[in-house]
């Protein structure tokens, strides 16, 4: 257990049902998040990430269970608590028929500050779109909008980040742009937690959780999760990608067999010891032409996917 | 595969006021192939997708989908293509068998037909245990692999996928992607935007489109051979930093 | 404090920039108000009525000739017995009878009073009471005429009757009810939304998790629609004054803070509708449907309230328009002073206060 002052959340046993317990949203997760950490939450949709960053922002009540930020209790402790996180929805949230400039202003006004204030805070981002800053909301592009959104949840000097799913539905260079901006702030010593559906994202953060209908999975750096993959895994490629798949899953010993990007990925049983010559000479004999074979070391998605088959 | 087009673009443009959404594209899908059409948000994918699928009229250029005229033919595209966009298109009140006969009957499937068409969509789903469930208490994964379906049911040869597998958990992606092999491989034409990189490598031939027009188009062995790029990732990144609109 | 005032610029804002339900908030009053006002007078228009004079002299044969030539009526029938009044309304072939008394000019003459009986019909209360009122105008004007030239302090006396509705209504009720309705149909729900919209839009999210004080974001909510309301309130009086010609007898100031009040009183409800609700469908909904029906028949300005079965009378008392319409009666029209209305003024300030702080109670601090 680290020292108490260097915790920034706490979550025990924490559980929430919607629907009058029709619906389990969490089942008593556990977790604990370090001042300064950059911490990521992977799952798809409907794993409850929307539901954990309600209730470290203090919108939901959990079920049963206890969940701290900062050391206040996040149902006792509410009001603390609001005055010092900053907070994204995964929806945009701010008024669209107000400009840059005044929901920035609103946000700042409303935690009883202002931009001057804090200028330096959220220059690194607000910067990018200060030229815009008398264009209203609802007429910004995707990116500059998440820019807007970030900088109005920085603009009162927050400890605590919480950010839900900032990059879904996000091209790829947008979100390349995104975790460098995350890279920034987290130097300048806040606590961010991010969720995220894509799993190559992982990798950016300092450590993980992998989370799926409710329950996380595992919680480790993204090293120490592709590290802990104990198997053969192997990347096989030919001419017929989706005869190759379905041939392969027939294959004694082996347990998935999924694409990932040119290759399919091969997983083995536990230790039963799949040889690269096994599959070879199996994939000879269905035909298969430019075979190609290599031993390959685990992504975060080979993690997870061995750990939802569990 | 046969070289026989299915969809022909020629200098196919859309303007809304002065801002130009798509600018003069030419380009040919094949029949039968997955076709991915990429692009960075605000590139034009939209816009070109509800061009070619006969939602949109086009400002000028040519475009010519299952052998109909866009401006001309729009009613008889609709028909004979299948759609399926980002946001799922079921209803979230009716159930899954309700669902099925909805579409199956918009779009003309005989009844007879449809009722076996039926039994073997949920067959091959491991959907029958839910058939009385509404949509709207699936999760997202399992819609979207209905949805898919659903906009199979009519047979159509060319099919539109509006980045059908955002947010879905990384087996589920999968097991639509090969539904999508599986559908490929019986002859229908795939025209899907993704997203996710690795999907790109799926394809048998990826365009990137950036500021409106269309970058690049070939296979992802080539278009990684041509911009000297590891994956699909890397050459999306070197394109999509060529933009001059995206400068903010 | 500052923060507050950000609250207020922002609603001030939100508000301004929407320019189409400005302009529909502005407008509809007005034009609710014109079309009821007008399609009032235009209804009096010519309007056919019947005499029956038994004694045909100089007196009576001009008062004919000056109601014929209004241009309100059309004298069109001539009736020699009272019962055939009935058979006129009927067949609707006539709006009003006038009964002059038997030897009208002698009696004038001799006993300085002669009496004249205006029967109307009343199906339709409006117009029954409008012709009647007018006829009664252009007998006073002439009576006002012949006391001018003569200097003799002649009386005609004029006794309306409404067939039909023997409830002597003044056509002023419904000028009055028509503002008590606009106002408390339009200021509900224009708040009732408010929050809710909000609610819908997920910037409530943002709001949430933020230090606000819920009276903040209420209070702040409320105030510009409260300058709007003034406003309407403005241009109905001026309008019900100069267009339509209705009285202003009571205190100005009066009048306007008590509508003022009203409007406040209306505001809080929808706000408590709006924190009560989850979608703007429903907030609406409530507002319009849950408030036009108690609105119409509680207030006292369709139905009569003495009439209603006691139960009724009772749930009379929680619907706030019985006691604004009173207020509006009282002081627009009779002119009488705050010391006649101390009490319903009390009961709406008591409503309001109550309604706001139910709203800021029942304003939830979390999602669901």
């Amino acid at each position: 257990m680290p020292d108490a002052s260097k915790i920034m959340i706490s979550i025990q046993q924490v559980g929430k049902t919607y629907n009058k317990g029709k619906v389990q949203a969490l089942s008593n997760i556990n977790l604990e998040v370090a001042k300064g950490e950059l911490f990521g939450l992977i799952g798809p949709d409907g794993a409850g990430k929307t539901t954990l960053f309600r209730i470290l922002a203090t919108l939901l009540q959990p079920d049963s269970g206890t969940a701290t930020v900062n050391g206040n209790d996040v149902v006792r402790d509410y009001k603390a608590i609001r005055s010092t996180i900053g907070y994204m929805p995964g929806k945009f949230s701010l008024y669209q028929d107000l400009t840059i400039l005044e929901n920035l202003e609103f946000y700042a006004a409303v935690f009883g500050t202002t931009i001057a204030e804090n200028y330096e805070q959220i220059k690194p981002i607000y910067s990018q779109i200060e030229p815009f800053k008398h264009r209203r909301a609802g007429q910004l592009s995707g990116g500059m909008k998440q820019k807007l959104a970030l900088s109005c949840a920085l603009v009162h000097k927050p400890e605590l980040l919480l950010l839900d799913e900032p990059t879904t539905g996000v091209d790829p260079v947008s979100r390349q742009e995104f975790w460098e901006m995350l890279q920034l702030l987290k130097e300048s010593g806040l606590t961010i937690v991010v969720s995220t559906p894509y799993m190559d994202e992982a990798r950016l953060c300092d450590r993980i959780a992998l989370i799926q209908k409710g329950n996380i999975l595992s919680i480790n750096t993204p090293q120490g999760i592709t590290d802990s993959y104990a198997e053969n895994l192997y990347a096989v490629r030919s001419d017929e990608m989706y005869r190759l798949i379905n041939d392969l899953r027939t294959l004694t010993g082996v347990s998935t067999c999924y694409a990932f990007g040119e290759y399919a990925h091969v997983a083995e049983h536990t230790a039963i010891g799949l040889k690269k010559e096994d599959i070879q000479a199996f994939l000879l004999k269905k035909e298969h032409k430019n075979i190609e074979i290599n031993r390959t070391p685990a992504t975060i998605e080979d993690c997870f996917i061995a750990l939802m088959k569990e | 595969m046969s070289k026989k087009t299915i969809i022909t673009t020629q200098n196919l443009t859309r303007t809304f006021g002065a801002f130009t959404a798509v600018d003069a594209i030419s380009f040919e899908v094949y029949e039968g192939e997955i076709f991915g059409f990429l692009g960075a948000n605000g590139a034009g994918k939209t816009t070109a997708m509800k061009m070619l699928s006969g939602l949109l009229s086009p400002s000028s250029g040519e475009a010519t989908v299952v052998g109909c005229d866009v401006y001309k033919q729009a009613e008889a595209i609709k028909r004979q293509i299948g759609y399926m966009s980002q946001r799922f298109s079921l209803y979230e009140d009716l159930t899954v068998d309700e669902n099925i006969q909805l579409f199956g009957s918009i779009y003309g499937v005989k009844k007879k037909e449809l009722a076996d068409k039926t039994e073997i969509l949920l067959d091959q789903l491991e959907f029958k245990d839910q058939r009385k469930t509404l949509v709207g208490a699936l999760p997202l994964g399992w819609k979207q692999k209905l949805s898919f379906s659903v906009a199979m049911i009519h047979e159509p040869r060319l099919v539109f996928l509006d980045e059908p597998t955002g947010g879905v958990d990384p087996i589920t992606r999968r097991q639509f992607w090969e539904m999508i092999y599986a559908a490929s491989a019986k002859g229908a034409t795939i025209f899907v935007t993704t997203h996710y990189m690795d999907e790109a490598e799926y394809c048998n031939r990826v365009s990137i489109m950036v500021d409106g027009k269309i970058a690049a188009l070939d296979t992802p062995k080539n278009l990684k051979k041509q911009f000297n790029a590891s994956d699909m990732n890397d050459v999306f990144l070197k394109l999509a930093s060529t933009s001059k609109i995206r400068a903010i | 404090m500052k923060t507050f005032l950000a609250f207020v610029t922002k609603e001030f804002r939100h508000v301004m920039r929407d320019r189409r339900s400005l302009i529909v908030i502005i407008g509809m009053p007005i034009v609710m108000l014109l079309l009821y006002g007008f399609a009032l007078s235009n209804e009096v228009k010519n309007s056919r009525i019947a005499i029956l004079d038994p004694s045909k002299d100089e007196v009576t044969l001009a008062l004919v000739q000056r109601l014929d030539a209004s241009r309100y009526f059309d004298v069109t029938e001539y009736i020699d017995r009272p019962e055939q009044a009935d058979e006129m309304f009927r067949q609707g072939k006539v709006r009003a009878v006038v009964v002059f008394q038997s030897g009208f000019q002698q009696s004038l003459l001799h006993t300085n009073s002669a009496a004249v009986q205006i029967l109307a019909d009343a199906s339709d209360t409006n117009t029954g009471n409008t012709v009647s009122f007018y006829i009664s105008s252009v007998i006073r004007d002439y009576q006002n005429e012949l006391l001018a030239q003569q200097k003799l302090p002649y009386r005609i006396q004029v006794e309306a009757q409404l067939a039909y509705n023997p409830q002597l209504k003044s056509a002023f009720n419904f000028v009055p009810g028509v503002m008590v309705l606009i106002l408390i149909l339009l200021c509900s729900m224009l708040t009732a939304v408010a929050i809710v919209r909000e609610k819908e839009t997920g910037t409530m999210e943002l709001i949430l998790v933020s230090p606000v004080r819920p009276w903040m974001m209420i209070v702040a909510k409320a105030l510009p629609f409260l300058l709007i309301g003034l406003v309407n309130i403005g241009v109905i009086l001026v309008m019900a004054y100069t267009i339509l010609g209705l009285p202003m007898r009571g205190n100005q100031f009066l009048l306007v803070a008590e509508c003022g009040l009203f409007v406040l009183l209306a505001l809080s409800l929808g706000l408590f509708i709006s924190t009560r609700t989850d979608s703007q469908q429903t907030a609406l909904f409530i507002s319009l449907v849950g408030l036009m029906l108690p609105s119409l028949v509680f207030s006292g300005f369709m139905f009569p309230l003495e009439n209603m079965p006691k139960p009724l009378q009772v749930i009379s008392n929680i619907v706030p328009t019985k006691y604004f319409f009173s207020i509006l009666k009282s002081v627009m029209i009779k002119g009488l002073g705050i010391q006649y209305v101390w009490k319903e003024t009390l009961v709406m300030a008591g409503m309001t206060l109550f309604l706001m702080s139910m709203a800021i109670r029942s304003f939830n601090i979390r999602l669901s």
